[in-house]
């Protein structure tokens, strides 16, 4: 069995932030550890197959065909959650391509989202509903956006950077403030029905097939971004800036291309966020939005396409576990406990996980399957072996 | 002149938090994330501490002002120490979780409720009008006066005492100072101790003046443009620049609209950051163009 995994060392996706190891230090590389015992690639079409054996291939192919049945036999509430969850991972996987592939912290990825269920929301407005316009639309203002608050990335770092996001953030949440204010009622916009040519998407089943549809093909997206040029190039901007200028990176074009990358996908998120709520308002997209973002990709491991869907899904449940939680510990507890131990219980975890397991969930999801794969022996041999 | 007033009003709110977030930068370069989770922590302090003791404010204010102290302490040996040597980015994101678990315990303890712990403490807030036609509150003179001693305070402290030359030198550089036989745990842990103490002080104020409710937070997100625009590393630089950012806010809600106002410390910020990103009076980092 091959380890597939690229090496992206967790490490180097904080290094940049100017530390010196310590957990987030990383495994060392794997990528040319055999496990288990010897597998060989006779030709480059093998060595370019994103699932490469017949396990993959078989756990791939029955995941997909489990989501697509899910709609005969779940409830609607199950569906929402899964909807929600492709929702979240879309911004998840674009923040992590920003953060950690490229290296550029963000704060301010609400600000994205809400840039473009925004942008919907004024084009609605005008009299434009259909997304095949909106869309479109969206995406050139979140590339705008991106560009716009990748500028000074050029020049700042670090923690400078964040701090510029975050003030983004509050920016672009003033402007969206303006709109609703000057759009009569104070409480938001109602978007209609997403509508092309003839045919309505709405319902929970319809929403489900679509986000999971733009969940499937952000990550696609992503995974073969990750190993083309412009993924190598962000992950050695992320790891060294100069070293990677040495090489021969452009590296303002690349820390732009990822801002700019990130916040379109982003904008685009926040675009099927408004027409799947139907309705857009700035409550919705407040700065502890922005660090929801950022716990997904912390906790589902920096740097790893599989650990922002993981994230994602974690912190997308999280609520919804503790309120069946309460509610079969003390059915009836009082209503005002319950936002506090959701809140709580999110940054406990966010917590922990920054302290004890800085490569996220992916990290443990490695360790629990190298276990199993050098089983009954603890480690791998050596090198040289 | 009212207009006068009110700035120096809220540039000092905001020069008690920009202390607090230059103080724990200048130690250890972490941002404080939590600073407005601090400050509501102090508000809560005074209303659980006036509620025990009624009617003496001479008690219960500086139990409260200890209590955030010590709140200060404990993060640090909780939170913070094991922190050391992990990247900075991850020191800050465990500020941001402090503070939500802060606000969290804060909802869960003492629900969402505004307060108004003014009564308990059996003091009044009768407004005073001064010359020139503007009318300040008791309260608000004395969050004036408050920052007043603790900016002079602390520089005398960290001027001319021992400890206050340590904390310097364990803030230019930790390993060297450790070498000399500086505790920097222990200096570290104290200006933890100190940020929190001034973001309680604003917070036991400002409850006592306007009123208490666990969103408060929101005031310390809007001083950090305050502490960004001195300087992260500029004690000194906190005055002016919440002089000038409280001036920005006040001109915007005068003539522009309440959300204006609540965005203009951020305009600030990325005006700065645009300009001259370590601040008016900070150390020029290296910040090298690509």
């Amino acid at each position: 069995m091959y380890e597939k995994e690229e090496c992206h060392g967790f490490a180097g996706a904080l290094r940049t932030f100017g530390g010196h190891g310590g957990p987030f230090r990383g495994p060392p590389c794997q990528l040319d550890v055999a496990l288990g015992g010897g597998y060989f690639k006779t030709s480059y079409e093998a060595d370019l197959a994103l699932i490469d054996t017949r396990l993959r291939r078989t756990a791939v192919v029955g995941f997909v065909l489990l989501l697509v049945a899910l709609p005969r036999f779940a409830s609607s509430f199950l569906l929402d959650l899964v909807s929600q969850v492709a929702l979240a991972a879309v911004g998840a996987l674009a923040l992590n391509v920003l953060t950690g592939l490229a290296g550029q912290i963000s704060l301010g990825h609400a600000g994205f989202l809400a840039a473009g269920a925004f942008t919907t929301a004024a084009l609605v407005e005008r009299g434009v509903t259909s997304p095949l316009v909106t869309l479109p639309f969206t995406a050139v203002v979140g590339a705008l956006l991106g560009l716009l608050v990748g500028i000074p990335s050029l020049r700042l770092k670090g923690l400078y950077l964040a701090l510029g996001t975050l003030a983004m953030h509050h920016v672009v949440l003033y402007v969206a403030g303006e709109m609703q204010a000057r759009a009569g009622g104070n409480t938001g916009f109602t978007i209609p029905p997403a509508r092309i040519a003839g045919f309505v998407l709405r319902g929970t089943v319809g929403w489900y097939y679509a986000l999971l549809l733009a969940g499937a093909l952000t990550l696609a997206l992503v995974v073969n971004l990750q190993r083309s040029r412009a993924g190598r190039a962000w992950m050695a901007i992320r790891d060294r800036d100069v070293a990677a200028a040495s090489v021969g990176i452009h590296v303002a074009r690349y820390k732009l291309s990822a801002f700019v990358w990130s916040s379109v996908v982003t904008a685009l998120a926040g675009a099927l966020f408004a027409y799947q709520r139907g309705f857009v308002s700035v409550e919705a997209f407040g700065f502890f939005v922005a660090v929801e973002y950022i716990a997904m990709i912390i906790i589902g491991g920096l740097g790893s396409a599989l650990g922002a869907v993981l994230g994602a899904a974690l912190v997308t449940l999280l609520p919804y576990g503790i309120d069946a939680a309460v509610a079969t510990v003390s059915p009836g507890a009082a209503d005002y406990y319950i936002f506090p131990a959701k809140f709580g219980a999110f940054g406990l975890l966010m917590a922990m996980f920054l302290v004890f397991e800085p490569l996220g969930l992916v990290g443990i999801w490695r360790r629990v399957r190298n276990w199993f794969f050098l089983w009954p022996f603890r480690h791998r041999p050596l090198r040289a072996a | 002149m009212q207009a006068l007033a009110t700035t120096l009003v809220v540039a000092s709110l905001y020069a008690l938090l920009g202390a607090g977030y230059v103080l724990v930068y200048r130690s250890s370069r972490v941002l404080n994330l939590a600073q407005g989770d601090l400050l509501t922590l102090g508000g809560y302090f005074v209303f659980a501490l006036a509620a025990a003791f009624p009617g003496l404010p001479a008690v219960s204010l500086p139990l409260a002002a200890l209590a955030s102290a010590l709140t200060g302490v404990l993060v640090y040996v909780v939170l913070m120490r094991p922190m050391a040597g992990h990247p900075i980015f991850a020191a800050v994101l465990v500020t941001i979780t402090l503070g939500i678990l802060l606000r969290a315990a804060i909802v869960l303890v003492f629900t969402d409720r505004t307060r108004h712990p003014l009564a308990d403490l059996g003091l009044t807030n009768p407004p005073s009008a001064l010359p020139g036609g503007a009318v300040v509150s008791r309260f608000d003179l004395v969050m004036i006066g408050t920052a007043a001693v603790l900016f002079a305070a602390l520089f005398v402290f960290l001027k001319l005492s021992p400890l206050g030359i340590q904390m310097r030198a364990a803030g230019e550089r930790a390993v060297l100072a450790s070498q000399r036989g500086i505790n920097f745990h222990g200096v570290f842990a104290l200006s933890w101790a100190l940020a929190a103490f001034a973001g309680g002080l604003a917070g036991m104020i400002y409850a006592s003046n306007v009123r208490l409710e666990p969103s408060l937070d929101v005031l310390g997100l809007r001083a950090f443009a305050v502490a960004l625009v001195g300087g992260l590393d500029s004690l000194a630089g906190v005055i002016p620049a919440a002089l000038i950012v409280a001036a920005v806010e006040v001109m915007s809600i005068r003539y522009g609209n309440p959300l204006l106002s609540d965005v203009s410390p951020f305009l600030c910020l990325l005006l700065m950051l645009l300009v001259r990103p370590w601040g008016l009076f900070g150390t020029r980092e290296e910040m090298e163009r690509v």
